[in-house]
Parts: C-alpha cells; sequence; structure tokens
C-alpha cells in the first residue's frame, strides 16, 4: 500500500521496520501527536480494542490474560471514568481500557536478502547436519511446525545456521526465543558472530536494544508481548522450559508474533507429555538427534538412597552418602555442582558443606565453594567463575538445570524426590555432566529417600536416548 | 482473594475468631505480608524515623533552619523502606498498578484511629497533589488512594505546578527546591497531610508552610513509609 498523502519523511522503510510487526501503546510510539495523527487517518496505524469483554469474561489484547484476580478498576484521571486495566502484563506498561493498541497495517517491510550472510566456518557432524537439512526443508516448504529433539550438548545452536541461512537469503525474519535472558545474552555474541552482516538484536527485560527492529530479533518470551504478524521463521528454544509452559501468556504471545506463512521450530532435550504425544499420533514433525556432538553417549545417572536425608537436610547438612561419594569419585579434578531443591537450603547449607570438604582436603579454600540461585545478584559473577574455575564446588537452584556449559564437572542432586525436580528437569541436569570433548563422561548422582516416578523415567529415557543413538 | 503481590489463592485458616464474626478478606498472602517491616522501637519524635535520639539530627537541622517553629508539628509513618516495599511502590506508583494500593488500606487507615484520634472530629485530611501532567501520566494520585482510606473528611485544596519528579532528584536538590504547590483558600482548622512517602520532608513542609501562611493553626503528615 502507497501513502501518497503522508509527508515524505514519514513515508520510508524505516519507519515501515521500526513499528511494523508490533503491537504497541500509544506511549510506546515515538511519535508526535500530529505525525502520529497523520499515519492513523491513512490507516498506516490500526487501533485495537486493548481489553476484550466477553460473556463476563475479559481478555488483555497484549498478553491474552483472563484471570480474573489480574484485572482491576482504576478511576482514570485521564478519560475521568472508572473502567479495567490489566495486572498481568503491567511491568511492560499499563494497558487500559481506554487506551487502544495499534499495529501497523501501512506498507509492508521488505527485509534484506542476503546471498551468503553465513559467517560461521565450523563443521557440523552427520547428526548435526541431518537435522539442520531437516530444518531448511521445513523451511523451504513453509511447513508449519518442526520439533527439533536434541539430547543435551548436542550442538543445537549450530544444527540452526544453515535453517537460518536459508531464510535469509529468501529475505525472511526471524525470531529466536528463549525463557531466559541468561540465554539471550549466552547466544547473541555467538549469533553475531555467525551472521557478521546481518543485523541482530537481543530483547530481554532491560536490554539496551529497545526498538527490536533488527532481521534476527534474540528475545526472551516475555518481550514477545509487543509483536504481532512479524516473523516468518520463529524458533522457540527449550519449548519444555519453566515459564513457557507454565504462563498461558507466552504461548499466546508466541502464536501471535508469528507472520501469516511461518515456519516455527521448536527445540528441546526433553519434550513434554503434549508433543511427546502428537509426535507418536504423527501430528507432529520432528526430528531427533540422539547423539551429542562429540559422539559419546549421555552419562546415566547413579541413584544413590540415605534414610536420613530429610533429617540431615533439616540441620542443613550433606548427606552421609554424598561425603562417600566425594571421597570416592573416579576423577577428582572434576568441578562438582551440586544441585538443591529450595533456595534456603542453598544458602545453608554452603558453610556446613565448605567446612566439612576442608576438613576431607578436597577443598583447599572456603572461597572456593560458592551457592547461587535466581534472586542472587552476583549470579552471573559466580557463574563466570565456575566457568573459569576459580572456584571448585558451586552449589544451585534448578536456574543452572538448562543451556549453561561446564566443560569438566560431576553433577550431584541432593533430595532429587523433590516435587522441583520432575523428569525434564532431572533429564537437563544430568546432562550438564561431560558437555567437552576433552572429558566426554562425568558422574551423576542422584541422591534421595525413595525412588520418584520421575527419577525412574529420567533415568530411563537417558537409557533410551544412548540406545536411540546407537550406544547402548 | 487472591494475594495482589504474587497472585497465589489466599485459603483463610478456620478459627474461633473468625467462624462468627466475618473478618475484612485479607489482600497480601501471610508470606508477602510478612516482607512488609513496620517502624518499631526508639524513633525520632518529629518524623518517625528510626533513632536513638529523641529528635533526630535531620529534624534538628530544621529547626535550626529558622528562629520560628518547625512548620510540621509531627510526621507519622508506618512502615519502613526496605526492598520489597520499594518494588511495591514501584509497582504501585511507577507502573501505575492501582489496585495494589488496598494491600496497605486496613493498616493504613487502624493507625490512623490510633495515632490521630486526639484531634477529635474537626480536622481536615489534605492529599499531596500531581501537577496535572503527572496526574494524566499516572492516571490516579496515590496520596489521594491513601486519604480515600482514611474516616475523616479529606479535601484536595492543594494545587501542584509542574516539574521535576522528586525521586529523580538529589538530597540537596529536593530541600532547595522552590515551594511546588499553589493555595488559594484560608484554612482555619488542623490539617493531616497524607503522602505515601517521606524521604527528606521538603515536600511536606512546604504545603505546611503554604497552609500555616493561610491561617491553618497546626499541620501534622501521615505518610505511609519513613524513606
Amino acid at each position: 500500500m502507497s501513502l501518497p498523502e503522508a509527508p515524505p519523511d514519514l513515508n520510508n522503510q524505516h519507519l515501515v521496520k521500526r513499528f511494523s510487526g508490533k503491537l504497541l501503546l500509544r506511549k510506546e510510539i515515538p511519535l508526535d501527536e500530529p505525525d502520529f495523527q497523520q499515519l492513523l487517518s491513512t490507516h498506516s496505524f490500526t487501533p485495537i480494542k486493548s481489553i476484550h469483554k466477553k460473556n463476563f469474561i475479559y481478555q488483555c489484547q497484549r498478553c491474552g490474560n483472563r484471570q480474573r484476580s489480574l484485572f482491576a478498576h482504576i478511576p482514570c484521571q485521564s478519560c475521568k471514568k472508572t473502567h479495567l486495566y490489566c495486572r498481568n502484563c503491567i511491568e511492560m506498561g499499563r494497558v487500559m481500557e481506554c487506551e487502544p493498541l495499534y499495529y501497523w497495517s501501512g506498507e509492508a517491510p521488505r527485509w534484506s536478502r542476503y546471498e551468503n550472510p553465513c559467517s560461521w566456518d565450523g563443521e557440523l557432524t552427520i547428526v548435526q547436519q541431518k537435522a539442520a537439512d531437516r530444518i531448511v526443508t521445513a523451511i523451504n516448504n513453509h511447513e508449519n511446525e518442526l520439533l527439533v529433539w536434541a539430547v543435551c550438548g548436542a550442538g543445537k545452536t549450530e544444527m540452526l545456521f544453515p535453517g537460518i541461512t536459508e531464510a535469509l537469503r529468501n529475505g525472511k525474519r526471524i525470531c529466536l526465543a528463549t525463557p531466559r535472558a541468561d540465554v539471550v545474552l549466552e547466544l547473541l555474541p555467538r549469533i553475531q558472530a555467525a551472521f557478521a552482516d546481518v543485523a541482530v538484536q537481543g530483547l530481554y527485560g532491560g536490554s539496551d536494544d529497545k526498538d527490536g527492529t533488527a532481521q534476527i530479533i534474540l528475545a526472551t518470551t516475555h518481550q514477545l508481548l509487543r509483536y504481532k504478524s512479524a516473523f516468518d521463521v520463529f524458533i522457540i528454544d527449550e519449548i519444555d522450559a519453566f515459564p513457557y509452559h507454565a504462563d498461558p501468556s507466552l504461548p499466546f504471545a508466541a502464536e501471535r508474533a508469528k507472520s501469516d506463512i511461518n515456519t516455527t521450530i521448536y527445540l528441546t532435550a526433553t519434550p513434554r507429555k503434549n508433543h511427546k504425544i502428537e509426535i507418536n499420533r504423527n501430528k507432529l514433525a520432528h526430528i531427533f538427534v540422539p547423539v551429542r556432538f562429540h559422539g559419546q553417549p549421555l552419562p546415566i545417572p547413579i541413584m544413590k538412597i540415605c534414610f536420613d536425608l530429610k533429617k540431615e537436610l533439616k540441620s542443613h547438612m550433606p548427606p552421609a552418602a554424598f561425603l562417600k561419594w566425594v571421597k570416592h569419585r573416579k576423577n577428582p579434578d572434576r568441578q562438582l555442582l551440586i544441585f538443591v531443591p529450595t533456595i534456603s537450603l542453598a544458602e545453608k547449607m554452603k558453610d556446613n558443606l565448605a567446612d566439612l570438604l576442608l576438613k576431607e582436603g578436597i577443598l583447599s579454600s572456603k572461597a572456593n565453594l560458592a551457592a547461587v540461585y535466581a534472586s542472587d545478584p552476583d549470579r552471573e559473577e559466580k557463574v563466570q567463575l565456575f566457568r573459569q574455575k576459580e572456584i571448585d564446588v558451586l552449589i544451585t537452584t534448578t536456574i543452572l538445570e538448562r543451556g549453561v556449559t561446564f566443560p569438566s564437572v560431576d553433577v550431584a542432586i541432593l533430595d532429587a524426590g523433590h516435587i522441583v525436580f520432575d523428569e525434564a528437569a532431572l533429564v537437563q541436569i544430568a546432562g550438564r555432566a561431560g558437555r567437552s570433548p576433552e572429558d566426554p563422561t562425568g558422574e551423576v548422582v542422584f541422591f534421595h529417600d525413595g525412588k520418584t516416578e520421575a527419577m525412574v523415567q529420567a533415568v530411563n529415557s537417558i537409557i533410551t536416548m544412548n540406545k536411540r543413538g546407537g550406544m547402548s | 482473594m487472591h494475594c495482589l503481590w504474587c497472585n497465589i489463592q489466599i485459603i483463610p485458616e478456620i478459627s474461633w475468631k473468625n467462624l462468627f464474626i466475618l473478618e475484612a478478606a485479607k489482600q497480601l498472602c501471610a508470606e508477602c505480608e510478612e516482607k512488609l517491616e513496620l517502624l518499631k522501637g526508639r524513633q525520632c519524635m518529629r518524623c518517625s524515623r528510626i533513632s536513638d535520639k529523641a529528635l533526630c539530627a535531620d529534624c534538628g537541622w530544621w529547626d535550626d533552619q529558622t528562629d520560628e517553629m518547625d512548620t510540621l508539628a509531627f510526621n507519622y509513618s508506618i512502615f519502613t523502606y526496605n526492598k520489597f516495599m520499594e518494588d511495591m511502590i514501584a509497582k504501585w506508583k511507577y507502573r501505575g498498578d492501582y489496585h495494589l494500593g488496598n494491600a496497605f488500606k486496613e493498616r493504613f487507615s487502624r493507625s490512623f484511629t490510633g495515632k490521630f484520634s486526639f484531634l477529635k472530629k474537626d480536622v481536615l485530611v489534605v492529599p499531596i497533589p500531581l501537577s496535572d501532567e503527572r496526574l494524566s501520566e499516572r492516571a490516579f494520585n496515590q496520596a489521594q488512594m491513601l486519604a480515600d482510606f482514611l474516616p475523616a473528611e479529606n479535601k484536595s485544596i492543594l494545587t501542584r505546578i509542574h516539574g521535576e519528579k522528586q525521586s529523580k532528584k538529589t538530597r540537596y536538590e529536593r530541600i532547595f527546591t522552590k515551594n511546588p504547590f499553589v493555595l488559594h483558600e484560608s484554612i482555619n482548622k488542623p490539617v493531616i497531610l497524607v503522602d505515601d512517602i517521606y524521604t527528606t520532608g521538603t515536600t511536606l513542609r512546604h504545603a505546611a508552610r503554604l497552609l500555616k501562611d493561610k491561617g491553618c493553626p497546626d499541620v501534622y503528615a501521615y505518610t505511609l513509609i519513613r524513606g
């Protein structure tokens, strides 16, 4: 669509790229009122009602929230009426009933076509290549969905490169959505290096890139709330991870952010039940990558029962069986990653464990042991120190269960029967061990006081994956 | 009911106390409620700040500024400004989650009855206003909301001229700004100023100065938080 009446400075691709594919509040559109009115009158922007009411059910049109307790009334001083607003997505700017949301309905953006965008010179293994080819086919044939089921440490990011290259050749816009800001931060430099000539932006709460106008967008799933019909290739990393499967507004936003003709690629190491069922019924196309990029099998967890576990944890002591195991590890040079179910346990056990390990001579000083959890302000720093091997032992909650790579670690889970450790979490945690080709094995031990379904299934599924990879 | 902060469902426990007499519904779950920290122990009698001296150094400084009495008789606050409160205020005031303010309703009106009952009925509650620009941006005035919780007559007689946000200024800038308020009517009964937070006390003293000039006998302040 052309805009004959619009002043020339408004009628350009810059403006189109800035606003197309977005769903924004008026205060998120940094244009002067006359310019904005001009664009509105030429139908370049279309307003939609921000809160939808039907049969006593409200729905926020930005985040899809329908929960009644997350709506409230506000005596609005700017329109002098009392009306609804959404409390669910308020951190991204308040959505009020009296203010519409706007989406771009003007000229369509023209994204660049790149002949040879990929500057990555690494090589894919045969299995990786097979999966990568399948992704390329899916994108070329405009297949709706493809699930890539790749074990922990299979090298998922690299497998995406041929698919992204193909999409860029055809002038498509790409989004890689992940549940965590840490992962955006880790992926951003890798993608930027692999596609040096293409604009890449990373969006997460508090990121520097705010406008999100690049052709390749890396975003936390929350940031997708501001997009509508934007992406031709949509990659969702860790589809099974919290908060994606727990927060209904994220699938809602992801669904809306896709353009009309699109390909969605799900990446996971541990598909949830609903996806497994769809795969078994042939409803969902999938490709399975059962081998790690270094070709070694996944370490199989060992279960160790501790009869006094609850009592010991109550006094913030590690179980006796754990100490015994620590003393007789096969390779004592490896770092030790210890998962605990709760933040308070991580904090309180830190000192006791440090004392015990010092006495055994396993730890050289108290400073070589640290504990991290989600709300820890020094979290990134501590993880970085662990990665650089400045710290030998790291106690963590489930925040480090996925997306992070440490080259050579042994993994222990204390109280593996706790409810936070479901099958997916256990498989992911076990997948932290043996990540590097130099040290492709590692010990994984579940300390428990009674096997749970999740533990048994996690071990079984790891064994099955190894079998499918031809290593039994 | 769902907790206004963490949205967890609150299931009230039945006890002999609430079996026959209905209690007001809880707005916050026990866990979030616990994180709100009450001002306790020895406090400055003028500004409610926790202090070993009867009059804290800051209030002594205010007294030294002029020969006459401090314009503010005293300020009474309920909560300390801890991290949790900071997050809550940010969401309520700056993000504009109006409904979250109801979390303070019960406490704010109960403490008022206890602390200001000596003033009897003949008193006017005046919320600290926002400028028109700020009001249309936020859509509500948090001080007005707090004033509406109180069992006393309240009236917005002050108006405010638009300026920089107080929270964006340094301490020095805050104390030496010009009086941002305007008052047209004269007043002859005691006034209780209501605001969400007492930080340096400048805003409240600016308002109090004006009220005193217009004939108000005593000005008190009632704030949710002593920052």
